[in-house]
């Protein structure tokens, strides 16, 4: 049967990809950021799974207005990186996993989450940049990967709660696969940051800090968090963070297991607007 | 009963609602419109042509050709629509946040390099800072 075997979570900021891709990660401004990664990179390669469930957004890119699934999942043999108005970013095309995305969407929606079918669509830097950070700049990304796009664009995202719970529903999925798959789940987007409005720039490492450790700690605790306390405390943007409890709603010590290895933790601001986090947590 | 928006007292914020979304949805299908490279050379070609193309308000075209970020907000529009009109003017997505601040770029790139914007005394409207 296939099984999760880690959790990766890491913010998505779209300058840390160009970054990459104009060849900027030596300059001292980008520097401490990469570092943070070099040790998740050697970790990936050593770790290499057979299939990345990858918790992101789409900002405006596969999804405008015309429709606005909550839980969209990507069935699709492949998916091309999308061109978010500055081109679309020089990095391989996504191959899907189809069938374990059929099945975790069948799975899923019989456990009571109703999730979009989505067998077209692109992927912006919400997934390639984690997926850039993670993997450096391959000819081809290590595994097939399964899109998970949650709506944090238009209010109301959906609550901790559900994504937490949503988390475990996809863990019995993935259980429940024939295939003796290795998976690793990953959560991405946050930390703390604000785009808009004349409070644009907040940071505020004391909820970034605290929110780190109870998601390794206390996720169930931290799933009842509501939706006000992200706006106001990690910025408008910073509600991106409850795709992390996505990821940790799967992993083995919240379904009566063992708790996980903190393999790596990371902090930095800023990168661009935004307060980098990421962590890699094992299964025991 | 009216629903619950306990987010209206967070200052220099507006949370991109289902009621911003109806009001911004022209506004934002616009943006949306500039992820082709042929459209954004249109644009830039005829702006006033090309926003007369859209059904939005006068209101939300003159934001849009001022580049007034704040306003376009306040007219419906979503930060992450509206970077797609930054894109096409070759902007970053700082120097767009940065843009609504009320900060020079180099002052923005500033607070953001030591550490951003402290939440201390931003987290109520009149809250004493």
């Amino acid at each position: 049967m296939a099984r999760i075997s880690a959790s990766v979570y890491t913010s998505h900021v779209p300058a840390v990809g160009a970054a990459i891709d104009l060849g900027k990660t030596a300059e001292p401004y980008w520097q401490p950021v990469f570092k943070g990664y070099e040790f998740s990179k050697q970790w990936l390669k050593d770790h290499k799974p057979d299939v990345i469930f990858l918790v992101y957004n789409d900002h405006a890119n596969a999804f405008s207005l015309e429709m606005i699934p909550t839980f969209a999942i990507g069935t699709a043999a492949e998916f091309t990186p999308a061109d978010e108005g500055w081109g679309p970013r020089p990095v391989p095309k996504v191959i899907g996993h189809p069938k374990l995305a059929a099945h975790i969407a069948q799975s899923v929606i019989q456990d009571d989450f109703d999730l979009t079918v989505v067998n077209k669509m692109d992927v912006d830097h919400g997934l390639t940049v984690p997926l850039s950070l993670m993997c450096g700049q391959p000819q081809a990304w290590p595994c097939p990967v399964i899109p998970f796009a949650v709506n944090v664009v238009q209010y109301p995202a959906p609550s901790g709660r559900r994504c937490y719970m949503l988390g475990k529903a996809i863990r019995k999925a993935i259980e429940s696969y024939d295939e003796p798959l290795n998976v690793q789940i990953w959560g991405t987007g946050g930390m703390s940051h604000q785009l808009q409005g004349p409070r644009a720039g907040l940071i505020n490492k004391e909820f970034d800090k605290a929110f780190l450790d109870r998601l390794i700690a206390d996720p169930e605790g931290l799933s009842a968090m509501p939706h006000i306390d992200y706006v106001r405390e990690a910025g408008s943007e910073g509600i991106e963070l409850v795709m992390w409890l996505i990821a940790r709603g799967a992993m083995s010590d919240v379904n009566g297991g063992k708790p996980p290895t903190v393999r790596h933790r990371f902090y930095h601001v800023p990168a661009s607007n935004t307060a980098v986090g990421h962590l890699i947590l094992e299964n025991n | 009963m009216s629903l619950d928006k306990p987010y209206k007292d967070v200052p220099g914020t507006t949370i991109f609602d289902a009621d911003m979304s109806r009001l911004g949805y022209h506004l934002n299908q616009f943006c949306m419109s500039l992820m082709k490279a042929e459209n954004r050379a249109r644009f830039k070609a005829n702006e006033r042509a090309y926003l007369d193309e859209w059904p939005m308000s006068e209101e939300q075209k003159q934001a849009v050709l001022a580049r007034d970020l704040n306003r376009c907000i306040a007219l419906g529009g979503n930060i992450y629509f509206l970077a797609k009109i930054g894109a096409t003017d070759g902007k970053s997505f700082q120097q767009m946040a940065g843009s609504m601040t009320g900060m020079t770029e180099e002052q923005y790139r500033d607070m953001m390099v030591s550490g951003g914007r402290s939440i201390e005394g931003n987290r109520y409207i009149g809250e004493k800072k």
